[in-house]
């Protein structure tokens, strides 16, 4: 826009943009990165649990870490997307809670098949999610606002639904899969199937598709993704319907594992998915994020939990520690980038901007880069 | 000069990495001696038994008492003691990964108050299966080996009924703030209430049931909006320790003060201002510490294999005497004990 950086060829700034993260070798670009920082602290933790707290080795350890994290799992795929685009989803745990109120209603007091009550179920998740992405894309309001009303509302409903009732008496045949192992002996629970399923769906969606593309587009720059084409209302739209869905699907889940359906299940479910899905590497500003980092960061956090509370430690500790972590994860690269900028090797880069391609900084991101590409244009 | 580039950027990732790795690694350290002495001694080998506590939720002083209780009773068997649970969160299944964990440590027994009747049942059969003894105290499950109650339901809900008939003088509107809507003991003493002031007291009505979650700040509001809907409220039945002394602060400092009873099941800490300042006259509950003693003892009874939890066996807890389990594996603490300006002073929990 200004003067002084009008300077540089087209082809220079397309260039600049377009092949900047591949200026480095394949796997610096690959350990260079927050993810990788996520998953080798989840291995670093995973082994030093392994090797010195008692039981941790044991055959149990896996199969209820991954029974006992299930539902922010399942959560924490669609939020990804979500905080992507740099909207926020806080009504999931309230939307569990109502599926498996209509889930308990529908089979226990409209007689309905079970089959066709979670059906019901999965489709209120998905209607609430559609509500959600309605009033954020269409209506366009803010989406902390929406979904911190709609946390309030759809909890309400649970609760009214149900009043004082706890409903309980589901088919043993359902509630027997949820605890189910994909073999006998093994340490994984069935439920592992359709979160890789579904965790490949996402990972698909976000990563190698241009509906993806237009996920992070409308993160960097919202303006900037309409002008390429990108239906930044339709897309939101979904994504919030996906979200709704999937916690529908994670509320029947919920309430046939613990074999009740209750208006206060799953409180404060949400904000344990959102600390995930930052700790796994998302900015909660939006643009930047990777799902396999996000899965890495609800094991880091599911592991941590179980290996403290196996060493006897108390649950406020494992919560400050946690709590540390996740501020430290989004402390970390701006103290690091403002450390680096400092470097005599940064101000010598700058310098010589025009004649080497410039290459993201490790922690900035592309977020920096691309939209100061768009700014210039 | 790409040297240079690289090496300055490496420098952050890296400080990055190591950062996180020294939190993640002090935090799981810190606490080695901690975790050596509450895994292996699971079948009560050498003196008494492992027992894992689990409260509906931590940093209640009532579920304190208890916990203090046990630790008294296992310091007399030479057992263990290991307190966990949820903080704040009550939801069905909060309790679910301490159980977990206690069966992957292979504890002795569970000495559990259940947050909820069925919930919890899955996570239990496993500990079971592994051989660890189930006792539930202070509010049941349907499935455990013991459960240990405070008083029977039946004379718990007709002394509060009778406490505050004599205290508005056996006539007129009442009403009850209770805590969770699905708390299993409430809602079978309010059902028990129901009935004893149909059959003994038609004068007293009951017009509404309030549910402050045991939550301080829920439970203060409720009372303010029932006097608020009630204008001719007599009296207040709070079956709950945390309503109770929110109740009673609420009422402190109104003009309802004196006019409206209040009683209830509450600790004596809690309530010591209000009786002291004539907000309260008397309230009921049973002795937490004593039950919390009486639990640990019947969980080292089954461990031992002393009992096995049928009706008709018996065991001796300390220096309560001897306990007979009941029907449905019930063992019975005793009566209600009330608390007034007299006696107050005696009890610190």
């Amino acid at each position: 826009m200004s003067a002084t950086t009008t300077k540089k060829t087209i082809d220079e700034a397309v260039d600049e943009r377009t092949y900047a993260s591949y200026a480095r070798p394949l796997l610096w670009r690959l350990v260079a990165t927050r993810e990788f920082a996520v998953v080798a602290l989840l291995l670093l933790v995973f082994f030093y649990s392994r090797a010195n707290i008692v039981g941790f080795d044991g055959p149990l350890t896996l199969y209820f870490l991954f029974l006992q994290s299930a539902p922010i799992m399942l959560l924490a795929l669609p939020m990804t997307l979500v905080i992507i685009t740099g909207e926020i989803d806080l009504s999931v745990a309230s939307t569990m809670a109502l599926t498996g109120a209509i889930l308990g209603i529908a089979y226990t007091k409209w007689d309905l098949p079970f089959v066709l009550s979670m059906v019901l179920a999965i489709g209120v998740g998905l209607a609430c999610g559609l509500f959600n992405g309605f009033l954020v894309s269409y209506v366009k309001l803010p989406s902390i606002a929406v979904t911190i009303g709609t946390l309030a509302l759809y909890r309400g409903l649970a609760q009214g639904f149900l009043g004082t009732e706890a409903i309980n008496g589901f088919p043993e045949k359902w509630t027997d899969l949820t605890k189910e192992r994909i073999s006998d002996g093994s340490s994984y629970p069935l439920v592992l199937i359709p979160f890789v399923v579904l965790a490949i769906a996402f990972g698909l969606l976000l990563h190698f598709s241009s509906f993806g593309r237009g996920v992070y587009e409308i993160g960097l720059n919202d303006e900037a993704a309409r002008f390429t084409g990108v239906d930044i209302a339709r897309t939101k739209l979904i994504l919030f319907a996906l979200a709704g869905a999937v916690a529908g699907l994670a509320g029947v889940y919920q309430t046939l594992y613990s074999g009740v359906a209750r208006g206060d299940a799953s409180q404060n479910l949400e904000l344990q998915v959102i600390a995930a899905v930052l700790l796994g590497g998302v900015s909660i500003f939006g643009g930047r994020g990777t799902l396999p980092g996000v899965v890495a960061g609800v094991l880091l956090i599911a592991v941590i939990n179980s290996a403290m509370r196996l060493d006897g430690i108390r649950t406020e500790v494992t919560d400050i520690i946690i709590g540390c972590l996740l501020v430290a994860s989004v402390l970390a690269p701006m103290l690091l980038t403002w450390v680096s900028g400092l470097a005599p090797g940064r101000v010598r880069r700058t310098a010589s901007r025009s004649s080497t391609p410039t290459e993201p900084s490790v922690t900035g991101g592309p977020s920096l880069d691309s939209k100061s590409a768009n700014e210039r244009q | 000069m790409k040297h240079m580039l690289i090496k300055t950027r490496r420098l952050p990732a890296l400080a990055a990495l190591a950062l996180t790795a020294t939190l993640a690694l002090s935090a799981c350290g810190s606490d080695d001696g901690d975790g050596g002495d509450n895994g292996g001694s699971g079948g009560g080998g050498g003196g008494g038994s492992a027992i894992t506590m689990i409260p509906k939720s931590l940093g209640n002083p009532y579920f304190d008492a208890s916990t203090a209780g046990a630790e008294r009773a296992a310091g007399e068997f030479d057992g263990s003691i290991e307190e966990v649970g949820p903080t704040g969160d009550a939801g069905p299944d909060s309790q679910v990964p301490f159980i977990q964990t206690a069966t992957q440590q292979g504890v002795g027994a569970l000495v559990v108050s259940a947050n909820d009747p069925s919930a919890l049942c899955d996570s239990l059969e496993q500990a079971q299966d592994v051989d660890i003894k189930v006792v539930t105290f202070d509010s049941d499950t349907e499935c455990r080996d013991l459960f240990v109650n405070q008083a029977d339901a039946q004379g718990i809900a007709s002394k509060q009924i009778e406490l505050i008939a004599d205290q508005i003088g056996g006539s007129g509107d009442i009403a009850i703030l209770s805590a969770a809507a699905n708390a299993t003991n409430q809602n079978e003493w309010i059902s028990l209430m129901e009935e004893d002031l149909a059959a003994n007291y038609p004068d007293i009505n009951l017009v509404d049931t309030v549910y402050g979650d045991d939550d301080d700040q829920k439970s203060f509001d409720q009372t303010a909006a029932l006097l608020q809907a009630n204008p001719n409220l007599k009296g207040i039945v709070s079956p709950t320790t945390v309503g109770i002394a929110a109740a009673a602060r609420y009422l402190s400092t109104s003009e309802f003060k004196g006019k409206v009873a209040l009683t209830g099941l509450g600790a004596p800490s809690q309530m010591k201002t209000f009786i002291d300042d004539g907000t309260v006259t008397e309230f009921a509950l049973w002795n937490p510490d004593d039950l919390g003693y009486l639990a640990a003892y019947a969980a080292e009874a089954l461990v031992s294999g002393d009992i096995s939890g049928e009706e008709g066996d018996t065991f001796t807890a300390g220096d309560l005497g001897e306990y007979t389990v009941g029907a449905d594996g019930i063992v019975v603490l005793g009566e209600p004990f009330v608390f007034d300006a007299s006696n107050i002073n005696d009890f610190d929990f």
